[in-house]
């Protein structure tokens, strides 16, 4: 069965140029060669800490960055060649949901005209239709249909959060880009909102690209999961694999660094060594080996290829 | 709206509703709606409020000060001053109203279109703006007039041209904030129209500075309709015009006063009017306070 979502070695980069008189350039490798594939109704995690690029992947995917190379496809279609019609199509089959819940949505709108506006931009429906539809949708995500004439303010973030998945829904996506979707709300709501977008997983059938620095999150929600270091994935495969015996020693710095909720499971934290360094500047060879317990002359010399393992894979010299 | 009928307890409370109430609660904001109602309302009744035709010379009565048959005096060709005032409160308003939404729509547009697609493109009209700003609203006024000739159009024309470039700079920067929200990012992935996103989702979230801003700057175009008057760019005589009448009175100023002082007077309550209300505006739409 082919990928629903194919990414192959995508790459993004930044230029800033600054000062003056003589302006210098610098290139920020967001992304840096990404490949992946997310299978249909799959959940699939992108993790790292912030700067290392899950972000920009996720935006380039569904082309609100237009990434510098490499190929995306989704069912098959390439979607970096879509133009016009054909990429509404594929934007239509394809949604995204933010982290911050305060600015997901327009403030001068009601719910009920952000949730319908979709609906007769596509054509799906109007009128009467398309507000039962949102009513329909409202019910799904647990909001009242009461919220259709009320404006954004009037809600919480945890409610907010629930309308701006109501919204990327209203088109009838296969796919969900979740991009830090329960990060800015408060735990309890978190776990709600989890359980929604689980609950919407199983019952559409959908397929999520869930960005994320939480591994706890991850760990509960993923099916399979790829680690992200200054623009690279350093390691990917199933989630139970990658977490409980990873393979690169910055998926085990991560996993170490993530808290335990149970005290006697908790082991003598090993301290994380440096800073993650600019992705203007990376280091020579693999970008990791500063900080890394494990360092060989190699890992300085040149980025190590990408080994597999059965089911999964890392980009380290160990492995 | 069946739905809103049945479910009253839900009736939204939109943040414009709350900005009215407290535009309103405002006295300062009271005493300049009722100045500029009345001035707008003395001009358009103009016909019938006057007590004479303003352009009605009468010959014997040149120059006499108030009294009860003019109320406001004569000038030096007989004609009264009230109604001269009256009639000339028209153009005042017409010129300074249609130049100003001319600029709010041309310089809004260029500002938005401006901050949305960004990069050089950008730079470019903005630094464009930025040469229009460089010249002092009354040279320009008086450059473009004495190019194309003192009537009514052209002094709209030559006032509109004044207010673009700041209005021009008012739309685009909170264009630049709201281009970075994610329900911009959102409208994009959910397959809008650049042209919707621009102006159904951001216009509507810029709206409220764009028009405090335009009745702050109707006072300013109401001193440069009269200062361009005054130095006889504006309107042609025999029209009346308040700048107009007031450099007429100037020849007088010694032995007729009120020629100068009355119109000057009537300039003063409606900038200071519309001031007031564009203050109370501002204040009422600050996002400071909108966010309580």
């Amino acid at each position: 069965m082919t990928p629903l979502l194919e990414v192959d070695g995508l790459v993004k980069h930044f230029t800033v140029t600054k000062g003056f008189p003589r302006p210098v350039t610098t290139t920020v490798r967001a992304v840096d060669g990404v490949s992946f594939s997310v299978r249909r109704g799959e959940a699939y995690g992108l993790v790292g800490e912030s700067g290392c690029g899950k972000s920009t992947v996720a935006r380039a995917v569904l082309r609100l960055i237009e990434p510098d190379a490499g190929t995306v496809r989704f069912d098959g279609a390439d979607v970096r060649a879509a133009r016009g019609e054909a990429l509404a199509r594929l934007r239509q089959r394809m949604q995204i949901i933010f982290q911050d819940p305060y600015s997901s949505l327009n403030p001068r709108q009601t719910i009920g005209q952000a949730l319908t506006e979709p609906m007769r931009v596509h054509r799906l429906a109007s009128g009467r239709a398309a507000r039962d539809r949102a009513a329909a949708l409202l019910d799904e995500v647990g909001m009242p249909p009461s919220a259709l004439d009320r404006y954004p303010h009037e809600f919480s973030g945890g409610q907010r959060q629930r309308i701006g998945i109501a919204r990327a829904l209203t088109v009838e996506p296969e796919l969900l880009i979740a991009d830090e979707p329960v990060s800015a709300l408060d735990v309890s709501v978190q776990a709600q909102v989890l359980l929604l977008l689980r609950d919407l997983q199983k019952r559409r059938n959908l397929a999520f690209v869930f960005v994320s620095h939480d591994l706890g999150v991850v760990r509960w929600f993923c099916d399979r999961v790829a680690v992200m270091y200054l623009g690279r994935i350093v390691e990917e495969g199933e989630v139970s694999a990658v977490f409980t015996e990873p393979l690169h020693p910055y998926a085990r710095m991560l996993r170490d660094a993530s808290p335990v909720p149970d005290p006697v499971g908790r082991g003598a934290l090993p301290r994380i060594v440096g800073e993650i360094p600019s992705a203007a500047n990376p280091p020579s060879g693999c970008h990791f080996h500063p900080r890394c317990p494990h360092v060989q002359d190699a890992c300085r010399a040149a980025y190590p290829s990408w080994r597999r393992r059965g089911e999964r894979g890392a980009a380290c010299v160990l492995v | 709206m069946t739905t809103r009928a049945a479910a009253p307890a839900f009736m939204p409370v939109a943040p414009l509703r709350r900005a009215v109430a407290r535009f309103l609660a405002n006295p300062t904001t009271g005493i300049g709606i009722i100045l500029c109602v009345l001035i707008a309302l003395s001009a358009i009744l103009a016909p019938w409020l006057s007590p004479h035709d303003p352009i009605e010379q009468d010959v014997i009565a040149q120059l006499s000060p108030p009294s009860a048959r003019h109320p406001l005096g004569t000038d030096y060709f007989g004609r009264d001053v009230l109604s001269r005032i009256l009639w000339g409160g028209r153009i005042s308003l017409i010129v300074s109203l249609s130049a100003i939404a001319a600029a709010i729509v041309i310089g809004g547009a260029i500002g938005m279109i401006s901050g949305y697609v960004g990069g050089r493109f950008d730079t470019f009209v903005m630094q464009v703006m930025d040469v229009l700003l460089s010249f002092p609203s009354l040279i320009l006024g008086l450059v473009v007039v004495a190019l194309l000739g003192p009537d009514l159009v052209n002094l709209v024309v030559a006032i509109g041209l004044t207010a673009i470039a700041p209005f021009a700079r008012i739309a685009r920067a909170p264009v630049l904030a709201l281009k970075q929200r994610a329900f911009v990012e959102a409208g994009r992935a959910l397959g809008y129209s650049h042209a919707r996103i621009l102006f159904v989702h951001i216009l509507p979230n810029i709206l409220s500075e764009v028009l405090v801003m335009g009745s702050l700057w109707m006072a300013t175009a109401v001193r440069t309709e009269a200062s361009l008057s005054f130095i006889g760019l504006g309107v042609k005589p025999p029209t009346p015009t308040w700048g107009g009448m007031m450099r007429d009175g100037f020849e007088n100023i010694l032995d007729a006063p009120w020629l100068a002082i009355f119109p000057g007077i009537a300039i003063l309550l409606l900038v200071l009017g519309l001031n007031m209300v564009g203050d109370g505006l501002r204040d009422a739409t600050d996002p400071k306070l909108r966010a309580e």
